[in-house]
């Protein structure tokens, strides 16, 4: 681990990230509080199925307030940066698009990868930080036979937060510290109050935090009613199409892809005599196929743009097991390259809704070997 | 740590003179200045003393005086108070009226704008050029036959820009159009005089020259019509209901007492002209680092105020580098999170978004010196380079500068 005095603390004023810093402040580590700023709550307000006010959690006022009086508490400078700019770029964008063409995309993984161990690492040494902390569940640990930085799983396996941190490159993991790793949720809860910290008892979030109440849907139609729907950096507009069966039969129409998730039953809009699924949403088609329930289940998904932890590539085949969402109790699978940054993956079993846009993320032990992109076909 | 305070257009320390001339005023003399006691005519006294000293500093008579909060305070009396005037006997906004203002303004002015449009007022926006000035012949032709007020700031926050004020009041007079200038930044650090300016209306805050926070005054010519903003007893005029802040008052009054001597025969502190010789000095070290630029060039400035780009760094990490360092500087302006955004004056003098988030503003105040000038040159050099070698855009544009140039010497014969 590399010898530095100064570490930045990412804070969002929350329980766990301002748990980090009195944790590092009482070994007596030099310690910088910073926020990002990522996105203006206010900015969609009145647009298109948004209220005049929104109440939403990202970077309001209010988890800024904390984080300052945390700091205050602690002792620590504290600064806000705006990374308003990249995040739309980076999270937001990619976040619509991937909607408008028919995925399921992981926002809290964009965030991770370019915004907090990317231009929020880059802040931290340049005002003199050589290390980044973070309130996450995980762990990092150096090995040195493989002369590689591993991520691995968390002591409290209900508050894992490793799906989301697969794409993390070597350079960011070595400069990387997630304190909380080796605790469990009521512990940090616990060390929170023995600091004095007001933000104790501080209810956990679970929502994408740019998405007031969690409902996405307004939230695209806000933010591209906001673009003026033309905008030509949005590469599509919500178009319906067709719903059809596995076998090509059109049984009714739906107002846009984004309105699906692979392995959705509700709100398809037709009625049939038995329960029927999202299976496929085509992109080119804009069709959305339907079917039962065991239709849903596949065996072999490619995963791409592919980043390797444990390992710096996969020259045979290995035996992992296989994260499909954040939810899924990872299943054995077999992992072998397929080109570069691709992997191709086998379940030993039939997995449900394998969904383009999510991530797999392939675990050894509890040691991440690494992840990528769920594509539409496999 | 050392720490050295360059961010003096944003707030500066009280002097020890005007912290003891305000001193007496919170306990011993406590009075209201509105009771006719003996109590009240003591603070009463000194109320008027303090306007007084302020109608020297402005060249004004001290019945035109009248007292605030500050300069936001001034700011939105002086534009709601002409544009909403006889809103009493006729009701909000008659629609058409019309204001002239310029682009690079404080947000007391804009946002004021933006709510008199709500009203139903209409706004015109003066751009400026590429140093920050507006063109007096944009204002002349922006006049309407509805155009009521022109507001149009002395100096700029950002920059220290100066605008032609006299000129613009020599048009507003013609025009028979009321002229507000918002002189926040300019009061102590150059001389003002109402009468030269031609103003209607001129705005100051007592904490940018070593006043008080939470005090200001509106200049209001004699005869100005002039809705108040907050209504009430009859305090200053009727101007402005409200009981007195005596010691603000006292401490405003003070500090322009000071500003007045430091301004005409250059006090023990750092005068004008010594101050412009730091400002220079700091400047032109600054601009020896390579890559780096003076915003606000060719346009006559405030003696106190440097605002340099860096390119190839964010100007927000310069700052919070600064800082953790021990040297106060910023940039832009603070949203409400204190998260940094843009400055919308460095963008509208046509800089690039890039460029404007890689500005710094430097600005001096009396308390400091020499050596607080060198603290800053010792530091800025060696941290603008780390910034530079940790971003991938500045590597990026280096090289790709060094790639043009290298194409274009190639391309030559």
């Amino acid at each position: 681990m590399l010898n530095s005095e100064t570490i930045a603390v990412a804070m969002s004023g929350g329980v766990d990230s301002s748990t980090v810093a009195a944790m590092l402040r009482a070994e007596g580590r030099n310690v910088i509080g910073l926020t990002m700023q990522l996105w203006n709550q206010r900015r969609l307000a009145g647009h298109e199925g948004m209220p005049e006010s929104v109440q939403g959690r990202c970077c309001s006022i209010d988890d800024v307030y904390d984080a300052r009086r945390v700091a205050e508490t602690l002792g620590i400078p504290y600064y806000v940066v705006n990374h308003e700019e990249r995040f739309e770029r980076d999270v937001v964008r990619p976040f619509v698009e991937e909607y408008l063409a028919g995925r399921t995309p992981i926002p809290c993984s964009l965030c991770n990868n370019h915004l907090k161990f990317d231009q929020l690492l880059i802040v931290a040494r340049q005002i003199g930080a050589d290390q980044i902390a973070t309130g996450h569940y995980a762990q990092v640990a150096f090995d040195e036979q493989l002369n590689r930085w591993l991520l691995k799983r968390p002591a409290d396996k209900s508050k894992d937060q490793t799906y989301f941190l697969f794409g993390l490159t070597q350079e960011q993991l070595s400069r990387t510290l997630f304190p909380l790793g080796g605790m469990t949720k009521p512990e940090v809860r616990e060390l929170a109050r023995k600091h004095g910290l007001v933000i104790a008892e501080k209810p956990d979030s679970q929502e994408i935090c740019f998405v007031p109440g969690g409902d996405y849907k307004r939230f695209l139609e806000a933010y591209l009613n906001e673009q003026g729907n033309t905008s030509a950096d949005v590469a599509g507009e919500m178009v319906g199409g067709e719903m059809v069966t596995s076998d090509g039969k059109v049984i009714g129409e739906h107002a846009g892809v984004h309105n699906f998730t692979v392995g959705q039953r509700k709100g398809l809009g037709v009625a049939t005599g038995s329960p029927l699924y999202v299976i496929q949403i085509k992109n080119d088609t804009r069709q959305v196929v339907v079917g039962k329930d065991e239709e849903l289940y596949s065996r072999t998904l490619r995963a791409r743009r592919v980043n390797l932890i444990s390992t710096a590539e996969l020259r045979q085949p290995m035996r992992v097991a296989v994260k499909i969402r954040h939810k899924h109790q990872p299943a054995p699978a077999l992992i072998e390259s397929a080109g570069p940054d691709e992997v191709r993956v086998t379940f030993d079993e039939p997995q449900r809704a394998l969904t383009p846009g999510q991530a797999a993320v392939f675990y050894d032990g509890d040691i991440v070997v690494g992840g990528g992109w769920i594509e539409n076909s496999p | 740590m050392r720490r050295v305070y360059l961010d003096n257009n944003a707030t500066t320390p009280v002097l020890p003179e005007v912290l003891e001339a305000m001193r007496p005023y919170f306990s011993e003399h406590f009075g209201n200045a509105s009771s006719i006691h003996h109590h009240g005519q003591g603070t009463r006294a000194a109320v008027e003393r303090a306007r007084e000293s302020v109608a020297a500093l402005l060249g004004c008579r001290a019945a035109e005086v009248v007292f605030t909060s500050g300069g936001t305070e001034g700011d939105n009396l002086a534009v709601f108070g002409v544009m909403n005037h006889g809103v009493m006997n006729h009701g909000l906004a008659r629609p058409g009226d019309h204001v002239i203002t310029s682009n690079i303004e404080h947000h007391a002015i804009l946002n004021a704008c933006k709510h008199l449009v709500a009203q139903g007022h209409e706004v015109t926006y003066i751009p400026v050029d590429g140093r920050g000035l507006v063109d007096l012949a944009d204002v002349k032709r922006a006049i309407r036959p509805n155009t009521k007020l022109i507001t149009i700031m002395f100096s700029n926050n950002e920059t220290g820009v100066l605008q032609s004020v006299a000129e613009i009041g020599k048009i507003a007079a013609e025009a028979d159009v009321y002229f507000h200038t918002d002189a926040v930044q300019a009061a102590g650090k150059i001389r003002i005089n109402v009468n030269q300016i031609g103003c209607d209306l001129l705005t100051i805050s007592g904490h940018k020259f070593h006043g008080p926070q939470g005090v200001g005054a509106l200049y209001v010519r004699k005869g100005t019509q002039l809705e108040p903003m907050l209504y009430g007893g009859s305090h200053e005029r009727s101007r402005r209901a409200g009981t007195e802040n005596v010691p603000g008052i006292v401490g405003l009054g003070k500090a322009a007492e000071l500003a007045v001597a430091g301004l005409e025969r250059g006090d023990l502190r750092m005068d004008d002209r010594k101050m412009a010789a730091a400002r220079d000095h700091l400047e032109r070290e600054l601009l020896e680092i390579e890559a780096t630029g003076l915003n606000g060039e060719g346009a006559p400035r405030v003696p106190n105020t440097t605002n340099i780009y860096f390119d190839g760094i964010e100007g927000e990490a310069l700052v919070i580098a600064l800082d953790l360092k021990g040297l106060a500087v910023s940039t832009g302006a603070a949203c409400s999170s204190g998260a940094i955004e843009p400055s919308h004056v460095l963008l509208a003098m046509g800089l690039r978004p890039d460029r404007a988030k890689a500005s710094i503003r430097f600005s001096l105040g009396k308390q400091n010196t020499a050596e607080d000038v060198d603290f800053a040159l010792g530091l800025i050099p060696e941290t603008v380079a780390r910034l530079r070698e940790l971003s991938p855009v500045y590597n990026k544009a280096a090289s790709s500068e060094l790639r043009a140039a290298s194409n274009q010497r190639s391309a030559r014969p």
